[in-house]
């Protein structure tokens, strides 16, 4: 088991908001639980977000919005991902996004919507339950 | 008894519970202080009197007796349609001053049909995109009788420009027109995080701003040197200070530097400030940034006009202090909050709403939010006394070690060269960065304790009725610009352009052709377009 590579995890904010508090403190403390992570900084959009996850071979793809475009983006990127073959890369997320909204988001695909007061372990712990290595 | 034997005979007796005695911003505080706190000779010259140099108790002598503060609530959604509705909701319920919320594309300088704007349009502000918004933003308000604050920073230029065409259409001369256009770059490289281009051709721009109102405009605040977004990306009460005030420093040095008299633009600097839950630590800030504020300015620029000295700031109560669970708990810590900066002597003060982490306020909770402010100011008492707490042994040792600790960091930043050096080395971003992950730490382990998240936790909670930003707003908006555009006059807005592109290169100031320019219905991402091509584009460095 000791050989099994970390999981590679990219983490970013995707839209025009600048919120990034939250998100360099998950990948901090993703990086901290042993994971890889690569972050793309602020201001992606879903394009470079796709074309990043797969250049950089990740498992998972967690993203941050807390500008409202929530509906718009985490749907973006998933179908960016299809596009490219990627569509089995989980996308999990964080941000203000209301209940009903976490609902159809999880619908469409998103694997989680961690809200407000949500913990960092929470997070990191959720992440080891859920995302396998994604390359044989 | 000296406080020293006190500690040790008397009150060692008794046991402490075993907890850290810190502020939110983890500053350890003593058990009691005492006169021998803050007895140096020169403590009545640092406390003063209100209304006098260095202004520790405050900048006018009357302070709320005179006049209270201005409650002026942040508001914008949606279509300016929906804005200039709710813009007239609050000046009907009793507010003084209005305060406008932008979306992101406007913020970021892209116009509703730009790609880059798809799904944010009206989503956390109002959306605009050329002067016809502007227009109806303000539909039937008088802009000579409110004063109003903009909050936005790298296309703040544009609007500024904006709202003075507007001032034209109402015959209003533009030295009758007040408020405040936020306009802290430096904050957004800090903090923020809206930009268009590079540190020093915003700070250029900026200085074009403040030299052109302090010629033109008068009564505009062309900068408000902003802490707040500093301490909601997580520093420290003591950051958000130092922070802040070098910021100021920086716009003081380059106006200077262009060749305007420091007291021909200074009286017209303002600032805001967060408000945060750590009551006796934030009365301190307030305190301890008026004093610095009055020194530097005297010392390092040998500001001569009172005005000059005397730090008056807006304040906003911490909306990363609020919590998505238990929201109605939201409603006491705005209040605490409100309160603080109400003792600590703010000009004008935004409550926050209580359900603003889930989403955009909603009537029912900017109402009460609005409420608290004026139960504080005309039920609570605490306005008929001037600067009540000046003198505590507690508030004066705090204010004066904030003062202390925050130069620290201004002598570090002045010995890197100063502010935009200091943040192209990422100097205060790192530090904010750490600070905000060593608060997570204490609150994920319990050691902060935030109520209703990590302790006294309640199960089934009823979530609060939301408002909706519908997605009809972006379509409507998005068919609005380009109905601008097919039907400007398409030659005279080009002509208008390239005299901004011309200024943009020459280094004439940018501000009378960007208020020509959105006359001629030039678009707001046209200009930012422009200085994407002029400045070039700032990338997120993604330090960690």
């Amino acid at each position: 088991m000791s050989t099994e590579r970390p999981l590679r995890i990219l983490v970013g904010k995707v839209g025009l908001d600048g919120h990034d508090r939250g998100v360099k403190i998950i990948a901090r403390a993703l990086r901290d639980a042993g994971f890889e992570v690569i972050y793309t900084g602020l201001h992606q959009t879903p394009e470079m977000i796709a074309e990043a996850a797969l250049q950089e071979d990740v498992d998972a793809v967690g993203l941050s919005i807390l500008s409202g475009a929530h509906m718009t983006l985490f749907p973006a990127v998933l179908a960016e991902l299809r596009q490219r073959g990627a569509g089995d890369v989980p996308v999990f997320g964080g941000g203000i996004v209301p209940d009903d909204d976490r609902a159809a988001l999880m619908r469409e695909g998103v694997a989680a919507i961690f809200t407000p007061g949500a913990s960092t372990q929470e997070i990191v712990d959720w992440v080891r339950a859920t995302i396998r290595p994604r390359t044989e | 008894m000296t406080k020293q034997e006190w500690v040790e005979q008397v009150y060692r007796r008794t046991p402490e519970r075993p907890v850290r005695f810190s502020t939110v911003s983890d500053m350890v505080v003593e058990p009691l202080y005492t006169a021998e706190d803050i007895g140096k000779a020169d403590a009545a010259a640092r406390i003063g009197l209100p209304g006098e140099y260095p202004y520790t108790r405050g900048v006018y002598p009357s302070m709320y007796r005179g006049k209270p503060w201005t409650m002026r609530q942040f508001a914008g959604f949606g279509s300016a349609e929906d804005t200039n509705a709710r813009f007239r909701y609050l000046l009907d319920h009793g507010q003084t001053g209005l305060s406008t919320a932008f979306d992101m594309p406007t913020l970021m300088g892209y116009d509703a049909d730009q790609p880059r704007a798809l799904g944010e349009v009206g989503r956390e502000g109002v959306a605009v995109s050329t002067l016809d918004d502007v227009r109806r933003l303000f539909h039937g308000i008088d802009l000579s009788r409110v004063t109003t604050s903009m909050t936005v920073n790298c296309t703040a230029s544009v609007l500024l420009a904006m709202y003075l065409a507007v001032a034209d259409d109402q015959g209003v001369p533009w030295d009758r027109v007040g408020g405040t256009i936020q306009n802290d770059m430096l904050k957004e490289f800090i903090a923020q995080r809206e930009w268009i281009s590079p540190p020093e051709p915003s700070m250029r721009i900026v200085v074009d701003m403040i030299q052109f109102c302090a010629e033109r405009a008068p009564r505009w605040h062309a900068v408000s040197i902003s802490g707040y977004h500093i301490r909601e990306a997580g520093s420290t009460a003591v950051q958000e200070l130092a922070f802040t005030l070098a910021d100021g420093l920086a716009y003081v040095q380059a106006t200077v530097e262009r060749g305007v008299p420091v007291d021909a633009f200074a009286p017209r600097l303002s600032f805001f400030f967060n408000v945060h839950n750590d009551f006796l630590e934030e009365i301190a800030k307030l305190r301890a940034a008026r004093r610095m504020w009055a020194t530097y300015m005297r010392e390092r620029f040998g500001a001569a006009d009172p005005r000059s000295l005397m730090l008056r700031t807006h304040a906003q109560t911490a909306g990363a202090s609020l919590t998505a669970q238990q929201p109605l708990n939201n409603v006491v810590r705005v209040a605490v909050q409100a309160l603080a900066a109400v003792l600590g002597g703010v000009q004008s003060l935004h409550t926050n709403s209580l359900d603003e982490t889930l989403a955009l306020p909603s009537e029912q909770a900017v109402t009460v939010a609005l409420r608290t402010q004026q139960i504080i100011a005309e039920e609570s008492g605490v306005t008929n006394v001037v600067d009540p707490l000046g003198g505590a042994w507690a508030i004066e040792a705090l204010t004066d070690r904030m003062e202390r600790e925050a130069r620290v960091y201004i002598d570090r930043i002045d010995e890197l060269g100063g502010m935009i050096r200091a943040i192209e080395l990422g100097y205060p971003q790192k530090e904010i960065s750490e600070a905000a992950w060593v608060y997570q730490q204490q609150v994920d382990r319990a050691e902060k304790t935030i109520v209703g998240v990590n302790r006294y936790q309640s199960a089934d909670e009823q979530p609060p009725e939301l408002l909706r930003v519908s997605a009809e707003v972006e379509h409507r908006q998005v068919e609005r610009v380009r109905q601008v555009k097919r039907e400007r006059n398409g030659t005279a807005a080009r002509e208008a352009l390239g005299r901004v592109r011309e200024a943009a290169r020459s280094g004439e100031n940018l501000m009378p052709p960007l208020v020509d320019a959105v006359k001629k219905m030039v678009t707001l991402g046209e200009v930012s377009d422009v200085y994407r091509e002029v400045f070039g584009e700032y990338r997120d460095p993604a330090w960690l």
